[in-house]
Formats: structure tokens, C-alpha cells, sequence
């Protein structure tokens, strides 16, 4: 069955994933509609960053089902290329090619991997560089750029790719409090064109503007989740409330 | 003119018959050229064997991997000089056809041998020295790869091989270095580079000594050439803002 539009982009369903005798995703079911922006927030190793990387195929799962625009993740015959063409992702450490400059980090994966014409790719990736606000840094290295630079150079890699949806996982975690805002105006300009995203996140107060819905996890499990007026302002949960209290 | 270079050479000169005799002179070139030519097809195919080999050992399958394992360590726990031997003596005498006169003619030359002797010895070391190189390229940056869709080969190629080298060029550039060194032992099975043509002068003019210093010299210019090149290399690559 063909996926269409009204059905969510991305669905979990009762995902199950484990590190050896660990259990670290344990029954985990989320749906994401196209250009819905969702944040997942929880303690340090409740499973988040696990959780997304499940999305993308980074990690395997054990148990459940994940479909990315209706294709199952755990079939066989599953499609590496054409998933990770339509789910973009930003780690926290950047994790840019240090050999490469800027220009050439978003370049690289369209002319290599989707054997795109150089000419035109470069076009693009100029204007992804505009876009995240990094003109005139298209020539400098790595590191050469501050975290927040490189940040905003790995997302603009990540959109070369034209995704359909854009997975964050912490991505603000390792910056400076200076160079935080500067990665999320950039996220929120792209939330704010209809891009769908996924955000595992300790920035509370973005979260709270920009998504559609929050997530708390803990342990492996949802807690609960809802849209971001009444999860903040009203927790139902004992340890969501307990969490919040800790954190705002 | 003859006269001027006559009274210019001391004593000492005459006795350095490889600037003074025409012929001597040109085996001592023919010798330096054979060094060269040996170091640096060496070199190349040395690359070659270390780039694949340590691909071969990032590999899913597990025969594949060992197997490199026993080639590192067959040639990295055995003397050089044995292994040049084998090649020659005991691979080389079966390798054989039968040539036009009717007698069985070596299937490889003893230059041949040399190249691939040399080659695999020294390959089999830049094998470890790129493989520590891949292991220090953080996974962090291979995930990344990954996740842009980047397949196993791409990710080598791309981004694994060109940080390793960089990771990897000072322990490459003293390999290299040994391996330039190495090649007077193909002096045992008559390959007639440097030391083979010293040696065949210095019998016959009987200036050891001499030829002995001229050795030696000719031995800092080549690997002064190497090291100015390798310098040159190292230098090309450095990133901005990079290592250090």
C-alpha cells in the first residue's frame, strides 16, 4: 500500500531495541504527521538519542515496527540509500568531514552518492549556506568554524540531501549558551517552512515554542506527551512533574 | 682544460674512480638508477598492498580478515633477507618455463623478485600503519557518513582513507624510509643497484674505502630526496585548523 500525505510520515509501534542484555527502547509507539514538529525530552539515558537513531537505520531494533513514508525499516529488502535520502540527521558532536571545507561537507554526499551534477549541486549548496547564515564561510575547514558554525554547516549538509524529514539529536548539547540561539533560529526557520522534525532536546523553553507535540520518556518508555502548553504547564505524570521541576 | 682538471684532482680523487674513469662512472649511475627505480616502483606498490590490505581488514568477513593477519605476520616475523631468499630460491626455481633454446628460463628475473619481495615486506608494515591510522578516524564521523546515505566503499574512500593517511604519514614516511634502505639486500640475488656496482668497483680498483664514503653519501642524497618529498606531501595535506 502506497503511502500517502494523511498518513504519518514516520510511525513507531511498539519498538523494542536492546544493547546486549540491556533493554533500552521498551515499547516505544510515536506517529509524526508531515511537518509536525516533535520534541523528545527525559533524563540522560532514558533512550532518546536511541530513539532516534532507530529512525534512520543508525541503530536496529528488536521488536515493533518503525515505517519511514510507509516503508517498513526492518524488511529485509529495505532500501539504505532511499531512506537516509529522505531522513536527514544532526548529531550533537557535528561530526563534520574535517578534510573537506564547508562548501564541500554539503556538496559532498549529492555528487558522490546521488551522482548529482557538480555545477547545480553547488548552486544549492551556496544557497544552503545563505540559508543557515553562513556566508562567506563556505571556504573555511572545520576547525576553522566555532561549534555553533559547524552546527549550522551539518545541518545545511544534512538538507543537501533534500530530506523529507530532519532528525536532531541534542544538537545544541555540546555548544557554547552563546552559540546555542544561533543553531536554533536556524532549526526554527526550517520548522517554520513545513519541514518535519524530530528533536531530542534539553532546550525546554525552545521546545515549548517551536513543537507540535512533547515527549517525555524515561526508562525506555513514552511517560506521556502531549502539545507543549499543557505538558509544560500541566504534567500529569509524577516523574514528568518530577523531571520538570528539576530542569525549569 | 684537461690539464686545468688534472692539477685539480688531489691524490685522493684518483683513487675515486667513479669520477675519474668514464666507465666505473657509468656503472655507478646504472647502479644509483637501478636504486631509484627499485625504491620508488617499491614505494607505489608498497602503498598499494597497505591501502588494500587494511580495507581487506575492515571487512565483514572473517577468512578475509585473518588472512591479511597471516600475511602481516609472516612477513613482519620474518628478516628480509629470508624473505628475498624464498622468493628467489625456492618460489623462483619452480616458477620456471621452457625457453626457446629448450632449458628452463626463470619465470620471473631476479629483479622481478626483488620488486616483489620488497613489496610485499614493506606493504605488509604500512598494512598495520594504515590500519592504526583507520582506527583512529572517530566513528562519530563514519556514523555521519552513514547516515548521508554514504556506502562501505565511499566511506573508505572518502572520508576513512584520507583522514588515516593523514593520521598515519609520519610512521608511513619512516617505512618508507627503511624500505629505500632495504633494497642493498637485493645485493644477494645480483640485482646491480648501488651497493652491487660499489662492490664490483672496489674489487676491481681495489678503493674500499673510497667507495665506502661514496656509499654512504649516496645513500643521505636519495633518502634526503625522500624525506624532502615526503615532507612536501605531509605539507600538502595539512588541514586548517586540524590535528596540529
Amino acid at each position: 500500500m502506497p503511502w500517502t500525505p494523511d498518513q504519518p510520515i514516520i510511525s513507531l509501534k511498539n519498538v523494542h531495541k536492546s544493547f546486549g542484555q540491556t533493554e533500552v527502547l521498551r515499547g516505544i509507539s510515536m506517529d509524526v504527521m508531515k511537518g509536525e514538529v516533535v520534541c523528545i525530552i527525559g533524563p540522560s539515558g532514558s533512550g532518546k538519542s536511541t530513539l532516534i537513531r532507530c529512525i534512520n537505520a543508525l541503530n536496529d531494533i528488536q521488536g515493533g515496527s518503525i515505517t519511514v513514508e510507509g516503508q517498513e525499516l526492518r524488511d529485509p529488502k529495505l532500501d539504505l540509500l532511499a531512506l537516509r535520502k529522505k531522513v536527514g540527521m544532526v548529531f550533537q558532536q557535528y561530526n563534520l568531514f574535517p578534510h573537506k571545507t564547508a562548501l564541500e561537507n554539503v556538496m559532498m554526499a549529492p555528487i558522490k552518492v546521488l551522482k548529482q551534477n557538480r555545477a547545480e549541486v553547488e548552486i544549492r549548496a551556496r544557497a544552503l549556506m545563505k540559508k543557515v547564515r553562513l556566508e562567506g564561510k563556505e571556504d573555511a575547514y572545520p576547525g576553522e568554524l566555532s561549534g555553533g558554525q559547524q552546527q549550522r554547516v551539518a545541518i545545511a549538509r544534512s538538507l543537501a540531501m533534500n530530506p523529507d524529514v530532519m532528525l536532531f539529536d541534542e544538537v545544541t548539547a555540546a555548544l557554547d549558551p552563546e552559540t546555542v540561539k544561533e543553531v536554533l533560529v536556524t532549526i526554527k526557520d526550517l520548522a517554520a517552512e513545513g519541514m518535519t522534525c524530530i528533536l531530542v532536546t534539553h532546550e525546554m523553553g525552545f521546545a515549548r515554542e517551536i513543537a507540535d507535540r512533547v515527549y517525555f520518556t524515561d526508562r525506555g518508555v513514552i511517560v506521556e506527551y502531549g502539545p507543549p502548553q499543557s505538558f509544560f504547564d500541566d504534567a500529569k505524570d509524577p516523574r514528568t512533574k518530577q523531571f520538570l521541576s528539576q530542569i525549569l | 682544460m684537461e690539464t686545468v682538471l688534472d692539477w685539480l684532482q688531489p691524490d685522493w680523487l684518483l683513487s675515486l674512480s667513479v669520477v675519474s674513469d668514464d666507465y666505473n662512472r657509468g656503472r655507478y649511475l646504472s647502479g644509483l638508477w637501478m636504486t631509484v627505480k627499485l625504491s620508488v616502483i617499491c614505494i607505489v606498490l608498497s602503498l598499494i598492498v597497505g591501502i588494500a590490505g587494511a580495507a581487506i581488514q575492515g571487512a565483514k568477513s572473517r577468512a578475509l580478515r585473518v588472512s591479511v593477519g597471516f600475511f602481516v605476520a609472516f612477513f613482519r616475523n620474518t628478516p628480509p633477507l629470508v624473505q628475498l631468499y624464498f622468493f628467489y630460491f625456492a618460489i623462483g626455481t619452480v616458477l620456471r618455463i621452457t625457453g626457446e633454446n629448450g632449458l628452463p628460463q626463470p619465470l620471473v628475473s631476479n629483479f622481478g623478485w626483488a620488486v616483489i619481495s620488497l613489496s610485499l615486506f614493506a606493504g605488509a608494515m604500512n598494512i598495520e600503519i594504515f590500519r592504526s591510522g583507520v582506527e583512529a578516524v572517530p566513528k562519530a564521523t563514519i556514523e555521519a557518513a552513514e547516515a548521508l546515505g554514504y556506502t562501505r566503499l565511499q566511506i573508505y574512500r572518502y572520508i576513512v582513507l584520507p583522514l588515516a593517511l593523514r593520521i598515519s604519514m609520519s610512521a608511513l614516511g619512516t617505512n618508507l624510509v627503511n624500505l629505500v634502505k632495504t633494497t642493498t639486500l637485493v645485493y644477494a640475488i645480483a640485482v646491480p643497484e648501488l651497493l652491487y656496482v660499489a662492490a664490483q668497483i672496489w674489487s676491481e680498483d681495489l678503493n674500499v674505502r673510497e667507495m665506502m664514503n661514496v656509499l654512504l653519501l649516496s645513500y643521505v642524497g636519495i633518502v634526503a630526496v625522500l624525506v624532502w618529498v615526503l615532507h612536501r606531501w605531509e605539507k600538502a595535506l595539512r588541514i586548517p585548523g586540524y590535528g596540529g
